[in-house]
């Protein structure tokens, strides 16, 4: 993720330093034993001490020792597996539940996150215009699902979606339906609850980073396009978009990030039902984890899983960024 | 004259699509939390009924809401952690940032290029370690224990360290010929002048640490619950009290509304800048 944001600042930060080094005075000022630079970069290694300690305690060594958790068998005292990857084998080969888990997530990740980032895009552009009044109202209400947490909505949709609720309501009323459909209990219906959820509590924050990426466009192609006589899709698509492919590459990465670890959802609004059939891997993950047969080798090996399928994405996600040109 | 009208009339035609689509995503997003809002007033009946205007049985669901549940002390819990979270966060990553980059060396870079890769670690993949750490530490149940892991990120040390480029170096070198110390430096120039990003962190933070669920579900013991394991818990029962669930949702939602309603600039200068 940094480096694609990076690299464009790169000159303007390497222009920003410059000046700093040369206004430092290299020799005039020693200090006992260590030179005032050098005591200067100490001081900077403590400042950064503690924050990145905290981080390898608690995130770098929990990822290595979750790995070798996952090596392991047994529900007390934990012993290194007959193969090593014998957890890995019984995840992908027997475990049917985790292979549904796997594949509701990805088709919540396959269905959602397309959407989501061109509705984004879309109400991006329209909300991107100087002449429009009412922006900052508009702009608002759309970025306010953000405030919320992940819990209340889904507590909010749970109520909206039950048999009796008002969504069925609304739809028999208008004659849409015959009948109330039982959303949380039928899968797909369940599930596609969770792709409106997961929709409407994250666009507006995606499109927050669509419109920070339109500010810096720069305004002289649009003339161009304009003087060429490219009408607004055409500009949209040709001019505006790979523009900002580095934002729709970061945003594609965290979103991908954000789904591959869902949990609040499956957990709050349909709490996996009906039996695992919305369940994501981080919710089957918490249940191995800590439910009645708790097995912390089994369940490491799922979470290095996850993983692995977060880094992998990532991994293609970028280079398919940068190829494109 | 005629063609200024109609070019004035032309351009108002061409934002309709604008208004109308941006309407239609603006009700959507609002129409929720109106509902939410007017159900924590309504009966369970009537929430299940579609009452969309706001009724008389607000102080009913209150009573039933605290007669079932600690609602006092997970509002407690989720605001001290919160408050906790994004205090310590805010001391330890900003003085991080401003270590990379005002002491910058390749070292430091490298460092930090590390450190980003923690960006990529799904919480799901530590979650069991940090578990039996803290609870080698007897830390179960503790809000230490929400509280430690939540204090240093890479995103907000770099959202630090990208604000700490527009620090100005003749302040740095001026502050210390008046031979202020570097930490002086820090503490009485750096901190007030970089208020925006200090709020701008302050806002995500805090509203992350308020609605996080899935560590404080796992480490803290049922007494002990947060406001989301609160209402997570509202639906186990045989029946759901729909207006009670709403008012408790309204209850956790209210402060992060606010606070996005008044620091929304903030937030969404903090989501965004630390990839400016």
């Amino acid at each position: 993720m940094s480096q694609a944001t990076k690299s464009p600042q790169e000159p303007a930060k390497a222009a920003k330093r410059a000046p700093a080094k040369k206004g430092k005075p290299p020799k005039r000022a020693k200090q006992g034993l260590l030179g005032l630079e050098q005591k200067r970069n100490l001081t900077g290694w403590t400042f950064l001490i503690p924050a990145a300690l905290l981080i390898t305690v608690m995130s770098f060594w929990p990822m290595f020792k979750a790995f070798q958790l996952s090596l392991q068998i047994g529900k007390n005292k934990l012993e290194y597996a007959d193969p090593l990857w014998y957890n890995y084998v019984r995840l992908f080969t027997k475990d049917k539940t985790f292979i549904l888990t796997m594949k509701n997530t990805f088709l919540y990740l396959i269905i959602q996150v397309p959407i989501m980032l061109v509705l984004a895009l879309i109400l991006a552009y329209l909300l991107n215009k100087k002449d429009l009044r009412c922006r900052a109202l508009f702009r608002t209400a759309i970025f306010l699902p953000c405030a919320i947490s992940l819990v209340s909505y889904s507590m909010v949709f749970r109520t909206m979606f039950a048999k009796e609720g008002l969504v069925n309501d609304v739809l028999v009323g208008l004659n849409l339906l015959n009948e109330p459909i039982n959303w949380l209990n039928e899968p797909n219906a369940a599930r596609a609850v969770i792709i409106l959820g997961l929709l409407w509590r994250w666009t507006g924050y995606n499109m927050i980073f669509y419109l920070a990426g339109l500010q810096n466009l720069d305004y002289a192609t649009f003339e161009a396009a304009k003087i060429d006589g490219a009408g607004p899709i055409q500009t949209f698509l040709h001019v505006t978009i790979p523009q900002l492919r580095p934002m729709i590459l970061l945003t594609a990465i965290m979103s991908t990030n954000g789904t591959l670890q869902l949990f609040d959802e499956s957990y709050a609004l349909t709490g996996g039902g009906p039996s695992h059939q919305t369940q994501t891997m981080s919710h089957y993950l918490f249940e191995v984890s800590f439910k009645n047969n708790s097995n912390f080798g089994y369940a490491s090996a799922i979470s290095f899983a996850i993983l692995v399928m977060v880094a992998v994405l990532a991994l293609i996600q970028m280079r398919v960024g940068d190829k494109r040109d | 004259m005629i063609s200024v009208i109609s070019d004035k009339a032309k351009r108002i035609w061409r934002l309709v699509p604008n208004y109308v689509f941006l309407s239609i995503a603006s009700v959507v997003s609002i129409f929720p939390l109106y509902f939410m809002a007017v159900s924590a007033t309504n009966t369970s009946q009537e929430v299940l009924g579609s009452k969309l205007l706001p009724g008389g049985n607000l102080a009913e669901n209150w009573r039933n809401l605290v007669a079932n549940n600690d609602v006092g002390r997970a509002l407690l819990a989720s605001f001290v952690i919160a408050v906790a979270i994004t205090v310590l966060s805010l001391l330890v990553c900003s003085i991080a940032g401003y270590g990379f980059e005002i002491y910058h060396s390749k070292g430091k870079d490298v460092v930090m290029a590390i450190l980003l890769l923690a960006m990529m670690i799904p919480f799901a993949a530590t979650m069991i370690p940090l578990f039996q750490l803290f609870r080698n530490m007897h830390m179960y149940g503790s809000w230490f224990a929400v509280i430690i892991p939540a204090i240093s990120t890479p995103f907000m040390i770099l959202l630090f360290r990208q604000s700490s480029r527009n620090f100005p170096h003749e302040v740095l070198e001026a502050a210390r010929l008046d031979g202020l110390r570097e930490l002086g430096i820090f503490v009485r120039i750096y901190m007030p002048t970089m208020r925006a990003t200090y709020a701008a962190a302050a806002t995500i933070t805090f509203m992350n640490a308020w609605n996080n669920f899935m560590w404080p579900r796992v480490i803290l013991k049922p007494g002990t619950q947060t406001l989301p394991i609160l209402i997570s818990n509202l639906t186990a029962g045989y029946v759901t009290d729909y207006g009670g669930l709403m008012l408790a949702v309204l209850l956790a939602s209210l402060p992060t509304v606010v606070i996005f309603l008044v620091l929304q600039r903030s937030f969404a200068e903090g989501i965004t800048g630390a990839i400016k």
